[in-house]
């Protein structure tokens, strides 16, 4: 007891029980987290470096990454510039539905992501109503990267609405309202007083949905057509090497696919901290 | 209510509670039978059958359970423990996996007759009405203008078969000469306008979504979506020549030991070669060994050469081995 209160002496702590929450949190994030990623790195173990680095890098699993990374990277920004319009207009306007439209944004939460992909495939494969209506303009969806960017759109889109949202919510009609009073045309106030408090939250959201994507494998696997260096996801790679009992392949690979998230969503942290510190004027 | 009252409450409770659970613990013994995915309606079928027999031969009631997948994904699900009797699957290197992790006796295919396959098939193709491609035989599927869908070889055991089919038919059709059987294949493969995982997934591809000329699946099963599908819609060619395709079945005997159910799990499989059950079999469009029942059905199995993974490429592991892991043939033949 005294140690503890030596340790924390001077601190400007009030609440109580840091102690115990802190314990909870670390236990639960090792179970539900640490312990599986350890797994995965076990898997590992059996690999030397030279096998590794050839299984990263064959051919077939490299031209899997390009046409990941490529839709993913094309889902986002789509996602990014949709997200933030469904996002202003759900904050923002008052209509009629607007809480059927809200919740209605959960959707591809709450969809097994296979039913997603299996629905998406059915309408824009050349046999369904809008591949019928897309076909004969040349431009084919299903069975192509296309096909595999708006399964990744569909699947990911909440994420950047849900994070811009509230901070629209907490960003006051009066703030540009100010800005406009001061002489800002709509653009000069969007772009200048609005934009730089959304930001942090839409790179996030953005982010959070690209690397989403990168792992989607049930809404992607029936639109994507699978073929080999066209269309092959990376998750199918990783399936595959488990279809052939190939536990420290499947592992090397999700291992690519961890790093390049894991790498992203700490990029976007950092930042995300330093943006806000310039905002406010901080001293960084 | 007074502390005791709450006690002899609860005991009484207990007590019941232990009685209802009783009977459902009376020792009845159970069955797992791990099969692949397309085998649901096949063994919804033979089970009761066995439990009836079971019953009338030893007086005995049980019940045999059933546990669906890829047949990959099964034999991975019991090496992670899951405690199936009995296997049932389409693929011999499923099971040979689990002979070589000592769950399967390591002669498990001299345990049964017919290397442990109670009924077999072979790969057949499904083309739209009137066939107006003109589709035969292996040949016409590596024309320009026909497009092909099967499972992905690399996610698929009824795609494997596709494929070591049609790499069987080039080599009997070019005599062995590795550079034109592997043209063929290049072509043949090129022909495929979609690789799903599995085989509903291609038929899928197929039937709803009305992509390709022709599906490549196992010959019961194009005859399985011919009838449920409409017969006036599609129409069943059996190449004139193909694959030998073996649906292995063993006793997992660490886990039927563990279970008590060692003999139950052998008269189950032993089970599956007797006439009534043969005959049940070819009712799925199986091809089986019982010759009354082949005599029976003489007309729903056009007569075909078919030939052994074996005969053609040594063993299963070779064929895996030059065939489908990373960086071999399947992988050379797709690079573009």
């Amino acid at each position: 007891m005294n140690q503890r209160a030596s340790r924390f002496a001077g601190s400007t702590r009030v609440l109580p029980g840091f102690g115990l929450s802190m314990g909870i949190s670390v236990l639960f994030i090792s179970l539900v987290l640490l312990l599986p990623i350890t797994g995965l790195f076990g898997q590992l173990a059996g690999l030397s470096l030279a096998e590794y680095w050839a299984i990263i890098t064959e051919g077939r699993v490299v031209a899997s990454y390009m046409v990941t990374i490529g839709a993913a990277a094309v889902a986002a920004l789509v996602n990014a510039v949709f997200g933030l319009l469904l996002a202003w207009v759900l904050v923002r306007y008052e209509f009629p539905g607007k809480r059927l439209l809200d919740a209605l944004m959960d959707l591809p939460f709450a969809l097994p992501t296979a039913v997603a992909g299996i629905t998406l495939a059915t309408l824009y494969a050349g046999s369904g109503w809008m591949g019928k209506l897309l076909e004969p303009t040349g431009f084919q969806v299903a069975y192509t990267w296309v096909g595999i960017a708006l399964a990744m759109a569909f699947t990911s889109i909440p994420f950047v609405v849900r994070t811009v949202q509230p901070v629209l919510e907490d960003l006051p009609a009066e703030v540009d309202e100010a800005a406009m009073s001061l002489g800002a045309t709509d653009g000069v106030a969007f772009r200048r007083v609005i934009m730089p408090h959304l930001w942090p939250a839409l790179v996030t959201g953005t982010g959070l949905a690209f690397v989403r994507s990168l792992g989607e494998f049930g809404a992607i696997i029936f639109i994507a057509g699978n073929m080999p260096y066209e269309t092959e996801i990376t998750a199918l790679m990783i399936f595959v090497k488990l279809q052939e009992y190939d536990y420290a392949g499947a592992s090397a690979i999700a291992s690519v696919v961890l790093f390049v998230s894991l790498a992203l969503l700490l990029a976007i942290n950092v930042w995300q901290g330093r943006f806000v510190r310039r905002l406010h004027g901080g001293k960084g | 209510m007074t502390l005791p009252a709450l006690f002899r409450r609860s005991v009484l409770a207990i007590a019941l509670g232990a009685s209802i659970a009783t009977p459902a613990m009376a020792q009845e013994r159970e069955l797992l039978n791990s099969s692949y995915d397309i085998a649901r309606e096949l063994f919804s079928a033979i089970n009761p059958e066995f439990e009836a027999w079971w019953q009338e031969e030893h007086g005995e009631e049980i019940s045999v359970n059933q546990s669906h997948g890829g047949s990959s994904a099964q034999a991975r699900a019991i090496l992670q423990g899951l405690r199936a009797d009995v296997v049932t699957f389409n693929q011999v290197t499923d099971v040979q996996v689990l002979a070589d992790a000592g769950l399967v006796a390591e002669d498990w295919q001299q345990a049964f007759e017919n290397n442990a396959s109670p009924y077999y098939s072979t790969t057949a193709f499904l083309v739209r009405k009137d066939n107006p491609k003109g589709i035969e035989s292996w040949d016409d599927l590596v024309k320009e203008d026909v497009s092909v869908v099967f499972p992905n070889p690399k996610t698929s055991g009824n795609g494997r078969y596709t494929y070591l089919a049609a790499w069987g038919f080039a080599d009997q059709a070019f005599d062995g000469d590795e550079e034109q059987i592997q043209d063929f294949m290049r072509t043949f493969l090129a022909n495929v306008s979609v690789f799903d995982t599995g085989g509903r997934g291609a038929t899928t591809s197929f039937i709803e979504r009305g992509i390709g000329d022709v599906l490549i699946s196992f010959e019961s099963e194009v005859n399985n979506i011919r009838s449920e599908y409409g017969s006036d819609d599609y129409e069943v060619v059996v190449p004139p020549v193909s694959i030998l395709a073996e649906f292995p079945v063993a006793v997992v005997e660490q886990n039927a030991e563990r279970n008590g159910t060692s003999d139950l799990a052998r008269s189950y499989l032993e089970f599956l070669y007797r006439e009534d059950t043969q005959r049940l079999l070819a009712g799925f469009n199986y091809r089986v060994h019982d010759e009354t029942v082949v005599e029976e059905f003489a007309d729903q199995f056009p007569e075909t050469e078919l030939f052994n993974v074996e005969d053609v490429f040594g063993s299963w592991d070779e064929a895996m081995e030059t065939h489908f892991e990373g960086g071999a043939l399947l992988d050379q033949l797709q690079r573009r």
